[in-house]
């Protein structure tokens, strides 16, 4: 048994997943409203498979418009602080050397990639993360702070018109505002299927802490 | 801007739950918070309008503006009225000739100004981007009066911290801070895309500024009150974001 995660490690991770469902479900509320992109009248030459459907009532949060954006614009200060307390701990302990993707992890990354491809049998050696696990839990942090800017960009398109600008315009960030939630939503399904296919003793680590499981090695 | 629904009340959710278990999570997901979170929530919402006026909004930040060419087609631009939305209707006063704009309250000079003494002020055209909170933009042009140069001739006093816009719609009105009132682009409007406001979009006045939600932007205005007390709202009253502001 190692002891693998801190607890604000924990705290943070279970606190985000619990917000990013609320955000999620606000989001698709606040979504039907509205449910097309682009500028009123104008065909919207990027894709939307739902455009013009409103989310089924199970997906969303509120019940209606004003509820939803509540929801929202509540549940999106505790998202913010989480993050910023993750990451500011990963930068106070040092952690983040074992998280964040650097160009060396390169390579491992695509040795891992063909160990999950069937095209290499033995398993890359690895420290507390492989490099494939680096690359993903660096892009969710990107995501994040991504899915955050571009909030602010349709929360606040002419006080923030600089931010709007870098995401294209208001139409465009409240597009990629969209298009972050299925990121969000295909990493979770990734990530929790590789939890319980690869390593399901990680999850207890997550938990409780501790771990026992096929890659007890810390750098 | 669509007639929104209320969601479920706590006392329908309870009945649901008990109904059936499965029916019942599902309509959780209407949930408002529910006596115990709705409160937080709300409380939310306030330091978000605080955050909003306080940090974010700059007083002589001018909303980008936009050719003529770029105006969103007429047919395309949605016109929302209560009156309208209730009965087919545009809302209408009982003497249009009679018409004026009251301005009252916490003011040294009231004033009682007509449509033609409205017109006769200083005026101010610009072509912007009209933003609902249901998430859809427009581009139109609209011309009027800066509520400054209003707030200005009717000198309010000292302790007035807010303005109150109503309207013969049914009832519904605005409450603005004034600092989102004095900005240079908020004005009251009697023309849109060079033309004289026609019923639809608020005639014979109406509260226009790029910088808050289409909500906000009072039409069919009777009366501009300032305040001592925050006033309310129509959508506001029955939960949306109050400032409003973008």
């Amino acid at each position: 048994m190692i002891r693998r995660h801190h607890w604000i490690v924990r705290a943070t991770h279970w606190l985000n997943a619990v917000l990013l469902l609320g955000l999620i479900g606000s989001g698709l509320q606040i979504y039907g409203a509205y449910a097309h992109f682009g500028p009123r009248g104008a065909p919207y030459p990027l894709p939307n498979p739902w455009d013009g459907e409103g989310f089924p009532q199970w997906a969303r949060l509120g019940g209606w418009l004003a509820a939803g954006l509540n929801w929202h614009f509540a549940l999106a200060w505790p998202f913010v602080l989480t993050g910023v307390l993750y990451v500011g701990f990963l930068v106070l302990t040092g952690e983040w050397r074992s998280l964040l993707f650097r160009f060396r992890d390169l390579g491992p990354a695509w040795q891992m990639q063909r160990y999950y491809l069937g095209l290499r049998t033995d398993h890359p050696p690895q420290g507390k993360h492989n490099a494939l696990q680096k690359l993903a839990y660096t892009s969710i942090v990107l995501l994040g702070a991504l899915a955050t800017a571009s909030g602010f960009a349709i929360y606040k398109p002419v006080q923030l018109a600089w931010l709007t600008g870098l995401f294209g315009g208001y139409e465009l960030a409240r597009y990629w505002h969209f298009v972050f939630v299925w990121v969000f939503v295909a990493f979770t399904l990734v990530h929790v299927a590789l939890v319980l296919l690869v390593d399901p003793a990680s999850l207890r680590a997550i938990i409780t802490g501790w771990y026992r499981g096929r890659f007890p090695s810390h750098e | 801007m669509s007639e929104p629904t209320r969601g479920l009340t706590r006392r329908d959710l309870l009945r649901l739950g008990a109904a059936a278990g499965p029916a019942g999570l599902a309509a959780a997901c209407g949930w408002d918070g529910g006596p115990a979170l709705a409160p937080g929530l709300r409380l939310f919402s306030r330091l978000n309008d605080w955050v909003g006026e306080k940090i974010f909004l700059g007083r002589h930040r001018l909303a980008p503006q936009y050719p003529a060419s770029a105006r969103t087609d007429p047919q395309n631009f949605p016109a929302y009225s209560i009156t309208y939305n209730q009965t087919g209707q545009y809302p209408s006063v009982a003497r249009p000739q009679s018409w004026a704009l009251e301005v009252k309250g916490l003011v040294r000079r009231p004033l009682r100004l007509t449509r033609p003494m409205i017109e006769e002020l200083p005026r101010v055209t610009y072509t912007v981007k009209h933003h609902c909170v249901e998430g859809w933009t427009a581009i139109g042009t609209w011309t009027g009066v800066p509520v400054a140069t209003i707030i200005a001739m009717a000198q309010p006093t000292t302790d007035a911290r807010y303005l109150r816009f109503d309207s013969f719609d049914r009832g519904y009105y605005n409450g603005w801070d004034l600092a989102s009132a004095m900005h240079p682009q908020t004005i009251l409007a009697y023309a849109w895309n060079d033309r004289p406001l026609m019923m639809n979009h608020g005639a014979p006045l109406r509260l226009y500024s790029p910088i808050k939600l289409g909500y906000k932007l009072t039409k069919y205005l009777t009366a501009m009150t300032f305040t001592r007390e925050r006033p309310g709202g129509y959508w506001e009253d029955q939960g949306y974001p109050w400032l409003g502001g973008i």
